[in-house]
């Protein structure tokens, strides 16, 4: 037992830090962020150079075959890859959804001339995607697909609404899925398919956060044609190919929180005073720091386990699947104790109260969407009892209903 | 990384499974529950003659050489079953102060027998904590004054490791001024006894450490042990009660069908998994004698005390009426949680380690 990289990974890992050093800049904070400064087609332009650099260096597919222009690579270079590369401003939130899924969708189901067109570009970020599955009435329910698709000669006409769309706004290509026979039980009537996002009938308006931001978007598909070519996998086989689509996530190692938590949490209560002593004296304030610990090394540790069955080269195991449900919960528990520190005062916003609380406030604001992001933490409890525990499914009453009686 | 441990480390947890899901059965747990026995002699005669008890002490001492790593794992499978065997007295506390803290005399004179299971050993450092109004032991002089309160197997030991001020001390339970008192526990699966001492001859253990020192780091190493022990029951306790809700009906349906219980399982099992990761990082900090034992040691403590405490209670609820009944298995583990969650203090006592090694790292 040790935490050390095997001679072959510490070689990789050699490597790579090489190339990050001559090509890329190295972060100066832990708050800066890739592009700080830049209108949003600049950052754009910047994250596309980079990708297209990564991608000359073989570091954009790593574990994809070679006959899809990836390296061949084990899932742990890719790891060492991403280790590394936090260190370093670079773009996020850009081409996750198009490595991650849309283009291993692509390269399993589409046809032969539309791999040859897609995946190259995809990988050295010339083109985006994204997934188009959620829509305003299917969220975790995704087999509640609404959305249109009627066959009209070789095209199909799609109408309807999609919701939650990641990077909508600044991508090329979409994956699809689409109602196309309302007489099939809910998830035998889907089919994939390529969307143009800039096809005429395609509207996007951004999603306004509570927090503040728009990373999400609505896309109104309004009369929209897309040819039968581009049609993935069978005619309402679209649920088997969405389920492929989610099986190529298997990689991403679940959620994570920031290392750095309980050492915040330590410096304010140092700050703030109760009862004329620091804080940090309180046996109430201490034990919340032992606890935060507990949550953000043990959801580290679980990702480390996680990480040795990939060195292994054999599947991470079950504890993987509780990731995600403790970090969402630990950031908005630990974030909440954090602003309670400074009483009245700790409800003012960042801006009255001093820049030192920006990061929990942040935390705070985020916390919501991450709980409910990727399946809502009743979602992944089910999950856990499940596949993990072997408990019975929920018990479903339209599952072999036509949907347009549901 | 390697963040896991070895098929061969596997391969004697297995073992020790085995033979405990054999041995270590209800009815023999039993006997020692309802007082007919003080440990079951089977249980703890295989666990010796494996070589796993001893699996950390070096075979220079009469143990198997093995490591920490192992040790662990037979702690989790001896949790898991509920052994009820004076292990943690013997090899957790007592063998480990003396090879810390012995000297070289001391452990060539007690580590074999200790090892080869010719006497049991036990040990009572002391938590922070107290109720009892018990005089202080005294160490002077070569002889030992007082009493000890709370001694885990005392009524069946023959070697105690006591704190006595400033000390350490090593005492033969044979010698004379020797008074033994049993208590009665909230798990009587593991029995505590009273130690009382009238200028009882006794050695000091004198190693490289002062003894408040010597003291922690012995405890760190229990406290990783110890959530072996507690994983492994928090583990079979959540695995009694899904097996139990797949088998009972209500309302026309499994029980375990209803989102109310399986949302309450995947709580347990979530609990479970982190406690057993920072058992591991435990075990890795036990095993290299890492400077993040301290830290890692708590961390496991507090994880795996409240993981178990929580498991063992709601493993009843999940059971419903059964469950608090006698005859059913479900309050040995309650019992069990009990036990080794404050056997070296409480969770709250460890928590404040744990936040005072957090603080003075920030600084």
């Amino acid at each position: 037992m040790d935490f050390k990289d095997t001679p072959e990974e510490a070689a990789y890992r050699g490597q790579v830090r090489t190339w990050l050093e001559t090509h890329g800049q190295r972060r100066r904070s832990a708050d800066q962020v890739f592009g700080e400064g830049l209108d949003d087609a600049a950052k754009l332009a910047a994250a596309k150079a980079w990708q297209a650099r990564k991608a000359r260096a073989g570091y954009a597919a790593i574990t994809w075959p070679k006959e899809m222009g990836g390296q061949g690579g084990t899932a742990m270079q890719e790891v060492i890859y991403k280790q590394e590369e936090a260190a370093y401003l670079v773009p996020r939130m850009i081409f996750e959804n198009s490595l991650g899924q849309c283009l291993p969708t692509i390269a399993t189901w589409a046809l032969p001339e539309l791999k040859a067109r897609h995946l190259a570009k995809g990988i050295a970020g010339d083109e985006i995607w994204c997934q188009l599955f959620s829509e305003p009435a299917a969220g975790s329910d995704t087999g509640g697909i609404r959305t249109r698709a009627e066959k009209q000669g070789d095209h199909w006409v799609i109408n309807g609404q999609k919701a939650w769309t990641s990077g909508a706004h600044f991508c090329d290509y979409g994956i699809l899925l689409a109602r196309s026979d309302w007489d099939k039980p809910k998830q035998e009537g889907l089919t994939m398919f390529i969307l143009d996002m800039k096809a005429p009938g395609v509207a996007i308006r951004p999603i306004h956060q509570m927090s503040g931001e728009s990373e999400f978007n609505e896309v109104f598909l309004n009369d929209v044609r897309i040819a039968d070519t581009h049609r993935l996998g069978p005619e309402c086989g679209g649920w088997k190919v969405m389920l492929s689509t989610l099986m190529h996530e298997r990689l991403a190692v679940g959620g994570h929180l920031p290392t750095d938590l309980h050492t915040v949490l330590i410096d304010l209560a140092r700050k703030c005073q109760w009862n004329g002593k620091p804080a940090i004296e309180d046996a109430r304030v201490r034990a919340h720091v032992a606890d935060a610990f507990l949550l953000q090394h043990g959801v580290e540790l679980i990702i480390a386990r996680g990480l040795t069955a990939l060195s292994k080269g054999k599947a991470p195991g079950p504890e993987m699947s509780i990731t995600k449900l403790v970090a969402a919960k630990a950031m908005q528990d630990i974030s909440s104790f954090a602003l309670e520190l400074a009483g009245p005062e700790g409800a003012l916003s960042h801006e009255s109260i001093g820049q030192d609380w920006n990061y929990m406030q942040r935390l705070w604001l985020g916390a919501p969407g991450a709980r409910v992001a990727g399946g809502t933490d009743e979602v992944m409890k089910n999950v856990i009892a499940e596949r993990v525990l072997g408990m019975p499914g929920e018990i479903r009453t339209d599952r072999k209903i036509p949907f347009r009686e549901l | 990384m390697n963040f896991d441990f070895s098929d061969d480390q596997r391969l004697l947890q297995d073992e020790v499974r085995k033979m405990l899901a054999d041995t270590s059965t209800s009815a023999e747990i039993r006997r020692v529950l309802d007082g007919r026995t003080a440990y079951a002699e089977t249980v703890w005669r295989n666990l010796i003659d494996m070589g796993a008890a001893a699996a950390a002490i070096p075979e220079s001492y009469g143990g198997a050489g093995l490591g920490y790593l192992e040790l662990c794992l037979v702690a989790e499978e001896a949790g898991r079953h509920l052994a009820p065997v004076p292990l943690a007295s013997s090899f957790y506390l007592a063998a480990e102060a003396l090879l810390k803290g012995g000297s070289e005399a001391q452990k060539q004179r007690w580590l074999p027998r200790i090892a080869r299971g010719e006497l049991i050993a036990t040990a009572a450092l002391g938590g922070g904590e107290t109720y009892l109004a018990t005089p202080a032991l005294r160490f002077a002089d070569g002889t030992l004054s007082g009493r000890a309160a709370v001694v885990a197997d005392g009524m069946v030991a023959r070697l105690a490791v006591l704190r006595a001020g400033d000390d350490l001390v090593l005492v033969d339970l044979q010698s004379p001024g020797v008074t033994r008192k049993p208590l009665s526990s909230l798990d009587p699966t593991r029995p505590q006894a009273e130690l009382n001492f009238s200028a009882t001859p006794a050695e000091p253990l004198r190693g490289e450490m002062r003894g408040a020192d010597l003291a922690a780091r012995v405890l760190d190493g229990a406290a990783v042990l110890l959530a072996f022990e507690q994983v492994g029951g928090a583990a079979r306790i959540l695995d009694i009660s899904r097996d139990y809700s797949l088998e009972r009906k209500a309302f026309g349906r499994q029980i375990g069908s209803f989102q109310a219980l399986k949302h309450k399982m995947a709580d347990i099992y979530t609990r479970n998994e982190l406690a057993r990761v920072h058992a591991y990082y435990g075990a890795w900090a036990l095993a290299a004698d890492a400077p993040e034992l301290p830290l890692a040691a708590a961390a496991a403590r507090v994880a795996a005390t409240t993981a178990y405490k929580h498991a063992a209670e709601e493993g009843i609820e999940i059971h419903g009426g059964i469950g608090f009944t006698w005859e059913m298995d479900c309050h040995l583990y309650l019992r069990r949680s009990r036990h080794l969650g404050q056997l070296i203090g409480s969770e709250h006592a460890w928590r404040d380690r744990l936040a005072q090694q957090l603080i003075t790292e920030a600084a």
